[in-house]
């Protein structure tokens, strides 16, 4: 089963730049303009946008090189893909472990002597950092990239599954996570607990991702454009709106009959709840249905900033943590006025769209013979950068 | 996130009984204290003339100077138990007021729970107001085993016939990069529902005094005045939630609307 286009799929871009928006907007605690963003008004958040197109990024570049190129330097590829992500994530944890010792020497409140506890592991930073490298310890907001790193890893048999008999590896990729709630798989964490992105749960939507890449959306194509699947997508949605609502308002909790609270609760981000997978998936149809491939707004200067983030998504990703931890500090030593957080906001994105944009200038120079490498080795990111 | 929309619902709600003898500070969470679920024990108990609460609790259910085991003292200790059976006792003259705790630092919920039957056989209360959530989530506690343990505390209490309220974690805006406070305040909120006992949003309440500049929760001070009137107003609260939960009248989630 072959690619159906090598042409670059924008809308890829363009969701993927959004979803990291949003993730830095949720990742600055206390922000007042996270409330813009989904996860207040359904099941899903940008995390499943985030991976189910990692998938079938990764899917569309590797894919094409391990039929051109064979298996063992497609999966050397993936393989030095994780290693740079692992490489980012480290950094990450330098600039984290920098702003919490900032925080333990300089806050002290009676009120938060509890709280201040959380500092204690500064105590035994031999441990910790172990741990860390491990991608056992892990912060805070920074679940995103050990759960990245450790799909990466295990892609390119899935892959050479996918190239063969796609279906299969579908059915295989969806068995583990039927499997993973049988019997509560997960990997356990630092100092207590699991990882908070249960990768046995959450591979499935980056298999998804990647069938759908290698042909499975095209199979799939009619099912979604019918009227019926996409009435369903839409009575789903107002469904969930519904449900988020009784969130913020608990007036409105007692309209949800017991029966429907004790089917949904407690809806599971660590293990991928399935009404997640389901929110996700009707988000997805409504996107197809109403965003057509060659819309041409897609090249239009408006949505070239959040394309041009989708495109550049790892350094995009690593920025906008940096930034929201940035952007904590600002609330917590300038000012928290509403104000203030809706400055901080936009900045922040304009950041990421500049970083984003240079970073596009560089990659173009260096394709044209300026840079170290010479432009026979133009890179095959026809979906984009991973 | 959610502030906005706390704010628009108290604008849609208004602001219901603002009670006037309390200092303007506390007043802005009052909307956020609709009680959901009634408290049978503490009517029984208020009608009798003597109502006992037990306060089992962690580290943010005490401040230094107060002790943090034994009695909260009459209304002289300075964190909210002690509060809390102040203002029990102000808002019901006639009726005895007794708040014990069992409140010790750094313990997770199944800690808690572990002693949580010698303490209920000890004061044998008819209120269990139980502060938890935070050193779980600092220890990234299984989430399922943390709901576990609030089911089984939970359950033990009811069997020995207090009713339950429950108090989530603190706003700590300084630590909220470093605790994910999320999937914990979910379960309480989960687990408040289907037992039908009420959940003092202490959290979200915090977190409105934060916005709209009540207290100032950012500050890095050594000394007590701030904690002490945070405190003194959780205490304040929490003796509204008790009192109008417990009222003999219709509930108001029905009365209201």
């Amino acid at each position: 089963m072959a690619p159906v286009s090598t042409e670059r799929d924008l809308r890829l871009d363009l969701f993927r730049g959004l979803a990291l928006w949003l993730i830095f907007l949720d990742h600055i605690p206390s922000n007042a303009v996270s409330w813009i963003t989904i996860r207040n008004y359904g099941f899903s958040d940008a995390t499943e946008i985030f991976v189910f197109i990692s998938g079938y990024t990764a899917a569309f570049v590797y894919g094409r090189a391990m039929r051109q190129h064979g298996f063992i330097v497609a999966s050397a590829r993936v393989l030095k893909r994780a290693w740079q992500i692992y490489v980012a994530h480290v950094f990450l944890l330098a600039i984290y472990l920098a702003e919490i010792a900032y925080v333990a020497n300089s806050f002290d409140n009676p009120l938060y002597a509890e709280e201040m506890g959380v500092l204690d592991f500064l105590k035994n930073p031999d441990v910790t950092i172990l741990q860390a490298l491990l991608l056992k310890f892990k912060p805070v907001n920074m679940d995103i990239l050990p759960l990245y790193i450790l799909l990466l890893a295990w892609f390119p048999p899935m892959l050479w599954l996918l190239l063969r008999a796609p279906s299969i590896a579908l059915l295989a990729s969806a068995s583990l996570y039927a499997l993973m709630w049988l019997f509560d798989w997960n990997i356990p964490a630092y100092p207590s607990g699991t990882w908070v992105f249960n990768p046995y749960a959450w591979q499935l939507l980056f298999v998804f991702g990647a069938w759908c890449a290698l042909g499975g959306a095209q199979n799939l194509s009619r099912w979604i454009h019918s009227r019926v699947v996409v009435g369903l997508a839409i009575a789903y949605l107002i469904f969930a709106f519904a449900i988020a609502m009784t969130w913020y308002f608990p007036r409105l909790a007692v309209f949800v009959p017991k029966f429907v609270g004790e089917a949904i609760y407690p809806i599971d981000k660590t293990n991928l709840d399935v009404l997640r997978i389901i929110h996700f998936l009707a988000l997805a149809v409504i996107t197809v249905a109403f965003v057509p491939r060659d819309w041409p707004a897609l090249k239009s200067r408006i949505f070239w900033p959040p394309i041009v983030c989708g495109q550049h998504s790892l350094e995009t990703f690593c920025l906008g943590v940096f930034l929201s931890f940035a952007g904590h500090f600002v609330f917590t030593d300038v000012s928290n006025r509403v104000f203030t957080q809706v400055i901080v906001s936009f900045l922040g994105i304009a950041i990421m769209v500049a970083v984003a944009a240079l970073i596009s200038w560089y990659r173009e120079a260096e394709r044209q013979g300026g840079g170290p490498n010479p432009p026979a080795a133009k890179p095959g990111y026809a979906g984009g950068d991973l | 996130m959610k502030e906005r929309l706390l704010l628009l619902a108290l604008l849609m709600l208004g602001s219901g009984s603002a009670r006037a003898e309390h200092p303007e500070a506390c007043r802005v969470a009052e909307n956020l204290l609709e009680p959901s679920f009634r408290l049978p024990q503490v009517t029984r108990a208020i009608a009798a003339k003597h109502l006992t609460v037990l306060v089992v609790g962690a580290g943010s259910s005490q401040l230094p100077g107060s002790s943090g085991a034994g009695n909260a003292s009459n209304g002289e200790g300075n964190a909210y138990p002690a509060r809390l059976q102040y203002a029990l006792a102000q808002q019901l003259p006639g009726v005895q007021v007794k708040v014990t705790t069992d409140v010790k630092a750094k313990r997770t919920a199944l800690e808690m729970v572990k002693t949580l039957p010698a303490a209920l056989n000890a004061s044998k209360p008819a209120l269990l107001v139980w502060q938890t959530g935070t050193v779980d989530a600092m220890l990234a506690i299984d989430p399922d085993q943390f709901s576990q343990a609030l089911d089984k505390g939970i359950n033990i209490a009811h069997s020995v016939g207090a009713d339950v309220v429950l108090i989530n974690a603190q706003y700590s805006p300084r630590t909220e990069s470093m605790i994910a406070l999320g999937t914990y305040a979910e379960d309480m909120r989960w687990v408040a529902l289907q037992h039908e006992v009420p959940l003092f949003d202490r959290f979200s309440i915090m977190k409105l005094w934060g916005e709209q500049g009540t207290f100032d929760l950012y500050s890095a001070t050594k000394k007590l005045d701030i904690a002490e009137r945070v405190h003194d107003c959780i205490g304040r609260l929490l003796a509204d939630l008790v009192i109008s939960a417990a009222k003999p009248e219709e509930p108001s989630v029905n009365g209201s609307r």
